[in-house]
């Protein structure tokens, strides 16, 4: 076995950047020149002089049995150097991140189109591809199973809100996807009397389609073998230590022998948390004893992770006359695809938080997940919420329209506050200012009425479909809310490691996490927060990797959060080190003395880090949690569930060609608590790029699906927004702290994903008249063509 | 796959010649891309960006001629005064990279019924200059297109221009997307009125397996103007309407990933109508203008 010569180019080494901004300041990125100039190193362009590439060959059919694989044709290709089935995989043959029900090669049957059958390593990726494609596979089709509903015999609405829906079992021999049936979750929230009646009521019914989390860098990594049989896996992911656990499962090797790093991250949104190079490199890399590469196209990329999921929405709302909500009830079903993936919290988060940031008496909400044979589908930035806030937002204009008040004013008037009971029975202990948040929007200027002819400013931009002809504006507000960090009951932890030395001189810190840092900023606020904590400005960031204890997920917008109270935690512990033996050396009682600028001070002292420390570094290394939640009831969906929510709201102004059918988003304004901004201008940041991802999903964004067919994968059909999409943004962000925070700080990145577009389709309803119930929404929706 | 970059016109035709599969490419935005989905393994390709009489444009007892590989970007800068329908159409093209790489030549070439030049050429009576070791030949463009992504060109043959009569009366051009750059269209319409030869010209994208024209609604409206063109009087909204409907009536498309065939008709008449209108008060501004 040929043992790694060097470290592979292209893994991350240690950041530094410009070396300055605390807490609370727009602090450059350490790695925001290396990506501007082009020289970051992302997970594709991780090499090694004698690596070999991995490909995967991936099932056509959406449901199929594999009646037989015959590798010989593939190895016969010269340059091959392995082909392997489920058959080589030596360890558990199925993973996945809360069930492990996903095989990491394909056993027997075939659940997805695009499901992996077999793996090939070559020494060229082209032959490498050729020879996959001489794998000869039998499959016996089966008819796949497409439909959420279906798959759990809901065919129709069910209006009984007294009885469960019944998972009823279908007939035909293929209907059962797994062993325990096609229901992923059932999550029933149940509060005050399920007979309520009102005044008013309201009913509607939803349908959102499958969002991609389109990121720029498609998945990638680096597997080589290391002397001591295991293997090092530089990746690009958002949980190091999960894709750990499950590799080790898979591979049948302890911990110890199965290392990751971080590989540069081009975007994650969600779709790097399941594996899915991982293992397979890794295999590779194991029985050939060389470095093994595997880096997905974008066609690939489409059929390589997981979507977010597809919604059916049923839902009605009942208010008193002054529109006082009295009852909301709900039925919310999630297609989780072929493997549940992360569908039985993003069940949690629909259900939970499914009716929005009000005040409801009476909450009766059934939310499913179900199996199908459609691709599967997990995280995606907003989990769960964004599919229900398109529901809940359209039914609380819907009764503003009835009751003919304002939708600012009736959301205002039902609108969580601190204090505030939740549909699970918790009580919303931090600021929840989701009244201002509308008011603030309210009352922010209105973009100037179109003038003089910009094609660019028009709905169909320069490709001349209108001058003015059919073009009517609609104004939309909508609210949200979300969860931060895991939750119900999760161990939800993040791990530092931070020293203090001096090195060349120079007081020098050194952050050391295994926090997936994805593109949102997290390495400059571990800087930041480490400037405040030590008053050292040279601040280096360790790659991260499985060497430290695990930072959670980069996902739920919990890093900054939990990571960023783990580093000030680790600093806190650094700190009082260093003051300890400056009190020893001075004399002087450890409380007088702090940190400043590379110094130990106090009145008429200053004392050179250099002279505390000499040679020696001081480290500590601390596990921190934020305060523990508990799980639901399985019956009523009770319980203090969540740690922290986030709230943002958005207006959008919409100019709408009525004819045909065509958009043009003219300004998007969104107001956001984010408890203390650590560093605004990426906080600024999350709230456009949110907005702008929300956006896409109202108007274009979707991953077609036919028979479980993929109809789109490819950026020429599957289309995100332009420059020319994304409008100028008003962003207010307010800093109401949470106490049980650190630094008071709320997650940031996803709130604004949630509430963006359901304010885009309100602007369209109200500039067309048109309900609206599908997102995204399609020109013939508004055409009736 | 083997790769040539002749460096003449002449080596160019003869590789052509000697290997009839070679697929020539220009820019590449659409021969690319279908190598790098595997659609596409041609055993040569031929490289035309070195040949220099492609990369030019000239004008020819009035007609321009222009250089099959000559960009898009370059039409938008440089002939948007003397092929405006065509200028207007490459602005719909792609993003600023694309019309930097993407040719007229290879839009034809390619023959999509999507290809975004193709109704400018058909409204402007454009014709294709193709050339082979036998010689050279005009195929005007109604005739180039001869089924899904097929053309007239013989396997030994090579796009060398395409030539195009300036404009007697104002061109116009629009495009369906479902974002507002950088998009497939879902429908495409270009429209030419020429009122030196009282006549319309039109062009159909994206609605139908190739481009096409729509002669009966050239016919009508020709017939409606031709009391109008000299006092270039108030075209009757009923005219317009009317266009639109035979316009609409002219397409066959289908249902696709990008929209249905009941939206591209209902878009096509609308386009038409709205094209229409914008043209004859051009047409209209330019009696002012010259008055």
């Amino acid at each position: 076995m040929s043992a790694p010569t060097r470290t592979p180019s292209g893994a991350p080494a240690h950041l530094t950047g410009p070396g300055s901004g605390r807490v609370g300041d727009d602090a450059a990125r350490p790695d925001g020149v290396l990506k501007v100039r082009g020289e970051f190193a992302y997970g594709s362009d991780l090499w090694m002089d004698d690596m070999l590439w991995g490909v995967t060959l991936r099932s056509p059919h959406p449901y199929a049995r594999i009646r037989s694989v015959d590798v010989g044709p593939a190895l016969a290709v010269p340059g091959v150097h392995a082909v392997l089935t489920s058959d080589d995989v030596p360890g558990s043959k199925t993973y996945g991140l809360e069930l492990a029900d996903q095989p990491v090669l394909a056993v027997d049957v075939v659940r997805y189109q695009g499901e992996p059958v077999a793996l090939v390593a070559a020494d060229h990726p082209e032959t490498a591809r050729r020879a996959a494609a001489r794998i000869v596979v039998d499959y016996e089709v089966w008819e796949p199973v497409t439909d959420a509903r279906e798959a759990l015999g809901h065919p129709t609405w069910n209006q009984v809100h007294e009885t469960e829906a019944p998972v009823t079992e279908l007939s035909r021999e293929s209907a059962h996807l797994h062993p325990q049936g096609n229901l992923v979750r059932h999550l029933k929230v149940r509060k005050g009397d399920p007979h309520a009646t009102a005044d008013v009521v309201v009913t509607g019914e939803y349908e959102v389609g499958m969002q991609d989390q389109a990121f720029l860098g498609p998945e990638s990594g680096l597997a080589v073998p290391a002397e001591d049989g295991g293997v090092e896996l530089h990746v690009a992911t958002q949980w190091l230590h999960v894709d750990q656990r499950q590799v080790c499962a898979a591979l049948g090797l302890p911990p110890e022998r199965v290392r990751l790093t971080l590989a540069g991250v081009g975007g994650a949104f969600g779709g790097r948390e399941d594996l899915s190079m991982h293992v397979h490199a890794c295999l590779l890399a194991l029985r050939t004893g060389k470095p093994v590469k595997m880096s997905y196209n974008r066609e690939e990329s489409f059929f390589g992770h997981v979507h977010r999921h597809p919604a059916t929405m049923r839902y009605e709302h009942g208010a008193t006359r002054d529109g006082d909500l009295v009852y909301v009830r709900a039925q919310i079903h999630l297609d989780g695809g072929a493997y549940a993936s992360s569908t039985p919290a993003v069940v949690g988060n629909a259900g939970t938080m499914g009716i929005g940031p009000y005040v409801v008496p009476n909450v009766h909400v059934d939310c499913y997940g179900a199996y199908t044979n459609n691709p599967p589908c997990g995280a995606m930035r907003g989990f769960g919420s964004v599919q229900t806030a398109f529901a809940y937002e359209a039914q609380m204009d819907a009764l503003a329209a009835e009751l003919g008040m304002d939708p600012v004013e009736l959301r205002c008037r039902n609108a969580m506050e601190q204090g505030s009971p939740t549909p699970t029975g918790q009580v919303v202990d931090s600021p929840a200012p989701v009244a201002e948040l509308l008011r603030r929007l309210a009352a922010m200027p209105l973009p100037e009425p179109p003038g003089t002819l910009d094609l660019r400013e028009v709905p169909g931009g320069v490709s001349n479909t209108t001058h003015g002809e059919g073009v009517r504006r609609g104004v939309g507000y909508a609210v949200a809310y979300k969860n931060v960090a895991f939750s119900e009951g999760f161990d939800d932890h993040s791990t530092a490691r931070v020293r203090l030395e001096v090195v060349g001189g120079e007081p020098t810190v050194t952050v050391h996490t295994a926090a997936a840092e994805v593109g949102q900023g997290l390495v400059t606020v571990e800087q930041q927060i480490a400037r405040t904590e030590l008053g050292v400005d040279r601040v280096v960031i360790h790659p991260k990797d499985t060497d430290v204890g695990s930072a959670g997920s980069t996902s739920a917008s919990r890093q900054t959060y939990v990571t960023g109270g783990a580093v000030k935690a680790a600093c806190e512990a650094v700190r009082a080190r260093v003051l300890e033996r400056a009190a020893g050396l001075t004399g002087r009682p450890v409380g007088d003395l702090r940190l400043f600028d590379g110094t130990v001070v106090a009145e008429g002292l200053e004392l050179p880090l250099a002279e505390v420390l000499g040679d020696d570094a001081v480290e500590e290394t601390l596990e921190w949690r934020h305060r523990p939640t508990q799980a639901l009831d399985p019956e009523t969906g009770q319980g203090f569930a969540h740690v922290q929510y986030a709230f943002s709201a958005h207006r959008a102004v919409v100019d709408v060609d009525t004819e045909l059918g065509l958009l043009k988003v003219v300004e998007m304004a969104c107001t956001q608590d984010v408890g203390k901004a650590i560093n605004p201008q990426a906080v600024v940041g999350q709230i456009q790029g949110g907005t702008a991802q929300g956006l896409g999903l109202a108007v274009m964004e979707e991953v077609l699906v036919r028979d479980g067919r993929v109809q789109n994968p490819s950026f020429t059909d599957y289309l995100i927004p332009t420059v020319l999409d994304v409008p100028p943004m008003r962003i207010e962000v307010l800093e109401y702290a949470d106490p049980h925070a650190p630094y008071g700080l709320r997650g940031v990145g996803e709130a604004p994903n949630i509430s963006s577009g359901p304010a885009v389709l309100a602007a369209i309803r109200q500039a067309t008249g048109l309900p609206l119930t599908r997102v995204p929404v399609r020109p013939e929706h508004i055409t009736g063509t | 796959m083997e790769f040539l970059q002749p460096a003449t016109w002449a080596e160019a035709l003869e590789a052509k010649a000697a290997s009839r599969d070679a697929v020539p490419v220009a820019g590449g935005t659409d021969v690319m891309v279908a190598v790098n989905f595997g659609r596409l393994r041609p055993s040569l390709l031929l490289d035309l960006t070195r040949v220099p009489e492609l990369q030019q444009w000239d004008t020819e007892d009035g007609v321009v001629r222009l250089g099959a590989g000559v960009p898009y970007a370059r039409v938008i800068t440089e002939l948007g005064d003397r092929l405006p329908g065509l200028a207007m159409a490459a602005r719909t093209i792609g993003s600023p990279q694309i019309r930097n790489r993407g040719t007229v030549g290879g839009n034809l070439a390619t023959a999509s019924p999507a290809g975004d030049a193709h109704p400018a050429l058909l409204a402007a009576d454009a014709e294709v200059e193709v050339a082979s070791v036998r010689g050279t030949r005009r195929i005007p463009v109604t005739g180039f297109y001869t089924g899904v992504k097929r053309s007239a060109l013989a396997d030994d043959e090579l796009i060398a221009a395409i030539r195009i009569r300036p404009p007697s009366g104002p061109q116009q051009y629009s495009k369906i997307g479902t974002r507002n750059a950088m998009v497939i269209a879902v429908a495409a319409f270009g429209l030419a009125l020429h009122p030196d030869r009282r006549a319309v010209g039109t062009g159909i994208g994206s609605a139908a397996p190739t481009p096409r024209r729509a002669p009966e609604a050239e016919e009508f409206l020709a017939g409606e103007l031709d009391g109008l063109w000299d006092s270039r009087g108030e075209l009757p909204a009923s005219t317009a309407t009317r266009f639109g409907e035979l316009v609409s009536a002219a397409a066959a498309p289908i249902d696709d990933v990008r929209g249905t065939a009941r939206y591209r008709v209902h878009a096509l008449s609308v386009m038409a109508r709205r094209t229409l209108t914008w043209a004859w008060a051009d047409y209209r501004k330019e009696a002012t203008t010259c008055a």
